[in-house]
């Protein structure tokens, strides 16, 4: 019998990585290759993970870590800065191709890395501030406030805050949240 | 509550669901099984387990 290897936690992060992953590159097949690095990386550095510290922000980190020094490589190769970056978020919406969907895409597209990133990890993936600072190397009170700004950009490019329907009260609202966002 | 409040907090959870949504299909994929061949051929490349003392 062979006792659990510590290294097949790595496996229950895929799934997430893959997440934040496609929305760095903004490009599936680009992500499943990032993933493909960092989940080597993690392995062959294995022995330097603190046991008992946090294995998905760890992993999270190395993720992201390899994204931006891979892409600036990139950038000073194809003196391109950013051109070549801003490509289609490839995220597909197979759900019934709403109106609404395309239009957060293309909103949430144009956000800036950082939005982004903090978007992914806290409304998206369900991370704690503490753990998504840890994963991007930041102060919990910088994640807290590039996650407000980045919901707040966010609703002026998809005009939340404009256009917002004035008859429709709050329990109207929940109940329609709750009907779809039911788990 | 405040009308702002109220509306602010009808954004907010338009956005972490529209978030939510955008990343459904990856994360139900589960683990494709690249990733879970990946694992076993780096497990293999270096068998030893931090956990354990090494087996000679």
């Amino acid at each position: 019998m062979t006792s659990p290897d510590p290294r097949d936690a790595v496996l229950e992060y895929i799934p997430a990585l893959r997440a934040f992953a496609r929305s760095l590159t903004k490009d599936a097949v680009r992500a499943d290759d990032l993933v493909q690095e960092c989940l080597v990386k993690a392995i062959g550095n294995f022995d330097k993970f603190k046991e008992g510290s946090n294995l998905r922000a760890w992993m999270f980190t190395i993720l992201r870590n390899t994204f931006y020094s891979e892409r600036r490589k990139a950038v000073r190769e194809a003196e391109d800065p950013e051109g070549e970056i801003v490509g289609a978020l490839s995220v597909k919406p197979e759900h019934d191709g709403r109106l609404q969907m395309t239009e957060f895409q293309d909103a949430f597209r144009q956000l800036k890395d950082e939005h982004r990133e903090a978007l992914t990890l806290i409304g998206a993936l369900g991370m704690s501030y503490e753990e998504a600072a840890e994963a991007c190397e930041v102060a919990i009170g910088t994640m807290k406030s590039r996650t407000n700004r980045a919901r707040k950009e966010l609703a002026r490019l998809m005009h939340l805050d404009d256009d917002t329907p004035t008859e429709l009260t709050d329990s109207q609202t929940l109940s329609i949240v709750n009907q779809s966002g039911h788990m | 509550m405040p009308a702002d409040d109220a509306d602010k907090k009808r954004s907010q959870d338009l956005i972490d669901e529209n978030l939510k949504k955008a990343f459904s299909d990856t994360l139900d994929e589960g683990v494709p099984d690249r990733f879970k061949d990946l694992l076993a051929q780096l497990k293999e490349k270096a068998p030893d387990d931090p956990s354990e003392e090494p087996q000679k």
